[in-house]
């Protein structure tokens, strides 16, 4: 998918650039593309150095495991069929909490270990089960405190108030977030009321097949 | 409405930079030096997205330049700015759940292009900040315990995406217009 974005943004400029008879346009833009790309994460430095230093100090701390806490009885209602005791929880819990500090690379470990504690209750192992889908939707709209690096980048860029997007991006993520845990429950009731009805037989039921060469 | 977001964006980070040290300090870590080890890593995240960033903001460079970009824009133009969203920030919102680097990399060349305070660096910042790069997500979190039927999940995170580019087109609309 990427590999066709990228390649595709290239060659459409190259053929318009031709078509319009400018191509020479294409080697600057192609350097100062280059260049800016350093530049912003040369400017990224100073402040992710200094938050990854914040949110080691949250870890160290246990401020994370503080908001774990605070956050579960969101999560037992957001994961109504995992184990209240359940490994899972605990990496769920710390998945979110990750995510709403922006640790996205605290976050995403988290996330796996999660994954995959919910691959032990999952009766299918290649189909998500629905608690799956709960933790990606949670995910992929993961609710940001403090978008870092895009204060950073306006920042380099000479705002007059780089972190005027504080309030307004915590606005629009929680309506992201909301949006997808709706989308999320609307689709796990479907699913589960389509599992109700007896299922259609497809292919020999699992737990036969063990006994087969014994 | 307004009161209260401004208020956070302007005691969010303070609130923040002052609370997490003294929490640790009354928690008996070594603030300092706790600190100083975390941000060893700052570092590296900063370094290690060169290769991708370059990439990203040189085919997006050619693709402004060249004029391909203006073209595309141009068709939903008129339709968008009827409802006073800036034609500029739709590409932006298709790239946001598809590539990570690559929307980071178009919403520095509009902050770059519009600068940061004009009504595009703005919308372009807050779509940027707001959702996580769905498709990149899924593939991670499945990938890792090697689940191919995603069943529902892609389409709830391209929802939310909808949703949230909405939004914070909205939210600048009513914040800052």
């Amino acid at each position: 998918m990427i590999n066709v974005i990228w390649m595709a943004l290239i060659l459409i400029g190259f053929v318009f650039a031709a078509v319009q008879g400018n191509i020479e346009t294409v080697t600057s833009a192609a350097f100062d593309g280059a260049k800016t790309g350093v530049t912003v994460c040369f400017g990224l430095i100073s402040v992710l150095v200094f938050w990854l230093g914040m949110m080691r100090l949250a870890e160290d701390s246990g401020l994370l495991q503080k908001i774990a806490k605070l956050l579960s009885p969101i999560v037992r209602f957001l994961f109504p069929d995992v184990p209240k005791n359940h490994p899972a929880m605990g990496y769920i819990l710390s998945n979110m909490s990750a995510n709403l500090l922006g640790l996205g690379n605290a976050a995403t470990p988290m996330g796996i270990k999660a994954m995959q504690e919910l691959q032990t209750l999952n009766p299918d192992k290649t189909a998500a089960s629905p608690a799956m889908c709960t933790l990606l939707a949670l995910n992929t709209a993961s609710i940001t405190l403090i978008p870092t690096t895009l204060i950073a980048i306006r920042m380099n860029y000479q705002s007059a108030n780089p972190t005027e997007i504080v309030g307004p991006t915590l606005a629009a993520t929680i309506v992201a977030t909301l949006a997808a845990v709706a989308a999320d429950r609307y689709y796990r009731r479907k699913l589960l009321k389509r599992g109700q009805k007896p299922p259609i037989p497809s292919g020999p039921p699992p737990s036969a097949t063990p006994d087969a060469k014994g | 409405m307004t009161a209260l977001i401004n208020v956070i964006s302007a005691w969010a980070i303070p609130a923040l930079i002052a609370f997490i040290p003294l929490f640790a300090f009354v928690k008996k870590v070594p603030v300092y030096e706790s600190f100083v080890l975390g941000a060893k890593d700052g570092f590296q995240t900063a370094i290690q997205i060169i290769p991708n960033l370059v990439g990203m903001m040189v085919a997006i460079s050619v693709f402004r330049v060249s004029g391909a970009l203006d073209f595309f824009v141009g068709w939903t133009g008129p339709f968008l700015s009827s409802l006073g969203v800036p034609s500029e920030i739709l590409p932006l919102g298709l790239l946001r759940p598809l590539t990570g680097t690559g929307s980071l990399a178009f919403a520095t060349d509009l902050i770059s292009v519009y600068g940061p305070d004009s009504m595009i660096g703005r919308m372009a910042s807050t779509i940027q900040g707001s959702t996580d790069t769905t498709l990149y997500v899924l593939t991670v979190y499945m990938g890792a315990v090697g689940i191919r039927n995603g069943r529902y999940s892609l389409k709830v995170g391209l929802f939310s995406d909808v949703v949230g580019f909405i939004a914070s087109i909205a939210v600048c609309l009513l914040f800052f217009g």
